[in-house]
């Protein structure tokens, strides 16, 4: 079935079978893999983009569900080598190691910002609760949270 | 030549090298990969633990839409095993199959769905036979075989002094078990497979040693070394999930049977199925001591389930056993290691190798002698720590820096979290967060302390060496180096260190850290903390002998150098476990301060103070990185990873039954080194690894402090929420495993002169 939608603003279509997640369709139609799949299931966030502005697990939502919607995937972020202040955030503090969590982690905590742009520790642990990361025991990813806050206001 | 100073060099947090491309979805992950034309592989794999195959009906799978080549253990024309120490594991089971989860069969179609369904038709015909998924029943001779020769695959006995003589005033002993941990990487076994037109393949995979996964793969695929050309892709993750093979082999022989690139990638659950765990282990442990704390002798029994295959486990083994007295002066001492074969699930390596199993028991003891001495267990840790020059249990003095009691003095001296009020929390404050429904009614704290060690790089006369090549050119802009390794960085930031070393040595900003391939020596695994020795000896090799070349000239041709580093000289285990085991030591203390929720059964882990051994810190954010993601898995392990094993079959494989430690469950991680360099003819720089210390330490220091809070026995990890409010009793044992009859030191099947491994055939070669 073939699937239109507008992603990272410009307007694509898939042709994909009927059961495909809308994060296949980006990584395997699109060729869009900065969404990373890690557990199929939802329960990592490394798959997180934005649909029509809300936070997603695209592992989660069938592709036929982003038909006629705006997809924002960590790819819309930066410019070249231009960085979005969260994606610096997470260089400066050391929030990355293997990287693999870091796409989902960063749409998440530029969501988060977004919406507040001065959170609690509480706020920004209970945001990013759904976004496992193996390498960093996390604590440098609330440091970048932190200096993205800076950055950002 | 003069070297200036230049940003990024050694001590400072230069930025990760690898870091934009993984900021902003670009790095190419082993998943990430393709290329025209591709076909998708699937593996079909064993639901049984044990089984004869009757037979396997690949006809009507043949026959499926976009299905180019079924493959089973009868069309292996060369080799038909593999394995990291020796050739245990076929590449397809043919006869039997001895785990849930073992691969049968392999099929290469157009789509990863054509491929999925016409796996899916493959009809195996199992016989199912008696398993034994226990690991003490394995010792029982009356058990079913795993392997022909038996189920005891390493037996290592270590005995120093005399410990029927030892004259202790007190005796404290403890049995502890823990669970089979997970790896859990998050980034899945993935790449993809380019047939050659020389007849020889093109290897995109994720790894942690690119040299000896060629070395299992070349004879499988009855070509020379040379042939099979490994590029490393993009690794998320590895934790030593990543030495041994998954997909390469299955892969490159799918690729040269149909002339067709192929890709390979597990989802989560054949991830979970698919690479080798940390073992279980069940230990016996007991320390005399005089009434004034002095340690007089210390005796345990280990015995680690290796699973159905060898994998790394009699290295496991030995590393646990040389380190299940703990880092204090134990004159006499007498430590029996064994790991057998099971139908489990193959178990290998994770971080920490062996020692945070040990380090859980050796640790609770402590504990329990302080408590029976009444002596301060911080105290009674000072007083029997080892310092350079004590006599390990196998008679291995310790040259290098061992500045234990100063490790436990930082610790001790970290400030204290401050006690919040129970009540009136935001929710996700209370343990469980914002799911208790209690409002901390009955929360209590519990601070817990912990020591640990471990070796640096590999042991028992293992040379692993590794090699570099540093190249300097002149450039318009001034010059430029760039390094070749074959080393793999699969996140802890070997690169970054790399690269700060050239800036450093040659005094050159611009450093280029080039694909690691097999086009280059070998630079042995990233594995055991050793990297930043190993392969960061080499490039500061290199790099001298650059400089050396150079003089004071100035630079106007490209200087090429390669150097391999190599460590200090170890020994095997005489027949008393005596010799040089170890080439480098490091220390950790760790003290954790939990709340339990003591009506739920619920933990916050409030904080994490951590004072470790570091010889030198050459990038501090890179280091307490490593520290503070090695606590979270040792947390996980204390807490709640645990693969549930029932019959042999994984029941929990997945993320939404697997708990890995979220931004929930971890406590703020406050982080201190000592550094006292390390001999710098061993370490560049005096530098010991970072790497693994705070995994082998964690799960013992959470464990403490959630003993302090309840008064419970918790002798296993994970703790769980029913141990913490006493429904589950505490693990029971009838006494201590029997010791096997064994011919010695060594692994079972070298004695039986069973086809060594690759792993073996190099050590082989370099002796």
């Amino acid at each position: 079935m073939l699937i239109r939608a507008t992603v990272n603003g410009l307007p694509r279509a898939a042709d994909v079978s009927p059961a495909t997640s809308l994060l296949t369709m980006l990584r395997d139609a699109l060729e869009l893999t900065g969404s990373k799949n890690a557990c199929e299931q939802g329960e990592c966030g490394s798959c997180s983009v934005w649909l029509d502005g809300e936070l997603v697990c695209s592992c989660l939502v069938p592709a036929v569900q982003a038909d006629g919607a705006d997809v924002r995937t960590v790819e819309s972020l930066s410019r070249g080598d231009e960085l979005h202040p969260v994606q610096d955030a997470f260089l400066e503090a050391g929030a990355v190691q293997c990287g693999f969590c870091t796409p989902g982690l960063v749409v998440a905590a530029a969501d988060l910002l977004a919406k507040d742009p001065h959170p609690s520790d509480e706020a920004i642990r209970e945001a990013l609760a759904g976004n496992l990361c193996r390498c960093t025991g996390y604590q440098k990813i609330i440091d970048a949270v932190r200096i993205a806050e800076e950055a950002l206001a | 030549m003069n070297v200036t100073l230049v940003r990024g060099g050694i001590g400072e947090s230069a930025r990760r090298v690898d870091g934009t491309p993984k900021v902003t979805g670009h790095y190419a992950y082993g998943s990430d990969l393709r290329t025209e034309n591709m076909l998708w592989g699937v593996t079909v794999r064993s639901p049984h633990a044990s089984a004869r195959i009757r037979s396997i009906d690949t006809a009507a799978a043949r026959q499926m839409e976009g299905v180019r080549c079924i493959l089973t253990g009868a069309d292996l024309e060369h080799a038909k095993t593999f394995g990291l120490e020796f050739c245990d594991q076929p590449v397809l089971a043919e006869e039997v199959v001895r785990y849930v989860g073992e691969a049968v069969a392999v099929v290469a179609a157009e789509t990863l769905e054509e491929a999925r369904l016409a796996a899916a038709a493959i009809v195996v015909d199992y016989e199912p036979l008696q398993a034994v998924t226990d690991m003490e029943r394995a010792l029982d001779p009356g058990s079913p075989r795993v392997h022909d020769f038996g189920n005891v695959l390493r037996h290592v006995h270590i005995a120093s002094g005399d410990l029927d003589a030892a004259d202790a005033d007190v005796w404290v002993d403890g049995y502890y078990e823990t669970a089979m941990q997970d790896q859990a990487a998050l980034g899945p076994e993935g790449g993809l497979a380019v047939p050659a037109a020389d007849g020889g393949v093109d290897l995109y995979a994720v790894t942690q040693w690119i040299h000896v996964d060629r070395q299992q793969i070349a004879p499988v695929l009855g070509l020379p070394e040379e042939k099979v050309r490994i590029t490393l892709a993009g690794v998320g993750g590895a934790f030593g999930s990543r030495e041994d093979i998954t997909i390469q082999i299955h892969a490159c022989l799918l690729a040269l049977r149909t002339g067709r690139a192929v890709k390979m990638v597990y989802g989560r659950e054949e991830s979970f199925n698919g690479h080798v765990h940390r073992h279980p282990s069940r230990i016996w442990l007991r320390y005399g001591a005089k009434s004034d704390g002095t340690l007089v002798a210390a005796e345990a029994r280990l015995l680690l389930d290796g699973g159905a295959y060898a994998s790394s486990s009699p290295a496991v083994v030995g590393n646990a056993s040389t380190f299940a007295a703990g880092p204090y002066v134990v004159p006499n001492t007498r430590i029996e290691g064994t790991v057998v074969y099971t139908n489990n699930p193959p178990c290998g390596a994770m971080r920490g190798f062996g020692a945070p199993q040990v380090c859980f028991a050796h640790e609770a003891t402590m504990d329990k002698l302080a408590a029976a001495l009444g002596i301060d267990p911080l105290e009674l840790r000072s007083k029997n720590a080892v310092s350079t020059g004590s006599v390990l249990p196998t008679g291995q003095v310790l040259e290098g820096p061992a500045p234990v009691r100063e490790l436990i003095e930082r610790c001790r001296a970290i400030p204290m979290p401050e006690e919040a009020p129970a009540a009136g929390r935001d929710p996700i404050g209370y343990p469980g967060g914002a799911g208790n429904v209690s409002r901390g009614e009955s929360l209590k704290r519990g601070v817990g302390f912990a020591l640990g060690y471990k070796n640096v790089a590999y042991s028992e006369g293992f040379d692993d060496a590794s090699e570099a090549t540093v190249t300097l050119r002149p450039s318009p802009d001034g010059p430029v180096a760039s390094i070749r390794t074959a080393a793999v960085d699969y996140g802890q930031g070997l690169y970054t260190i790399l690269a700060q070393i050239v800036r450093t040595e040659l005094g050159v900003e611009q450093v280029l850290v080039e694909p690691s391939t097999s086009a280059v020596g070998s630079a042995g695994s990233t594995s055991a903390s050793r990297q930043t020795t190993m392969t960061g000896g080499a490039v500061l090799g290199a790099c001298r002998e650059i400089k050396a070349v150079l003089g004071g000239a100035e630079l106007t041709a490209p200087i090429a150098r390669t150097y391999t580093h190599h460590h200090r000289q170890t020994t095997t285990f005489d027949e008393d476990g005596q010799g040089d085991i170890h080439a480098l030591f490091a220390f950790v203390a760790q003290r954790v301060v939990v709340e339990v929720d003591e009506g739920l059964g619920l933990v916050r882990v409030v904080q994490v103070a951590t004072a470790q051994d570091a010889g030198r810190v050459l990038n501090p954010q890179g280091a307490t990185g490593q520290v503070e993601g090695g606590t979270a898995q040792g947390l996980g392990l204390a807490l709640t990873e645990e693969l549930l094993v029932e019959d042999g079959a994984i029941r929990n494989a997945s993320f939404t039954d697997y708990l890995i430690p979220t931004i929930l469950d971890v406590a703020p991680v406050v982080t201190e080194f000592v550094e006292e360099p390390e001999s710098q003819q061993d370490a560049p720089y005096g530098i010991k690894g970072v790497g693994e210390l705070a995994t082998v330490v964690a799960t013992a220091a959470v464990v403490a402090a959630l003993r302090a809070a309840t008064g419970r026995t918790l002798n296993r990890a994970p703790v769980r929420p029913d141990d913490l409010v006493g429904i589950r009793p505490e693990a029971t044992t009838s006494g201590p495993a029997p010791v096997p009859d064994v011919p010695g030191q060594k692994s079972i099947p070298e004695y039986l002169g069973l086809g060594l491994g690759q792993q073996m055939l190099m050590k082989a070669r370099d002796e």
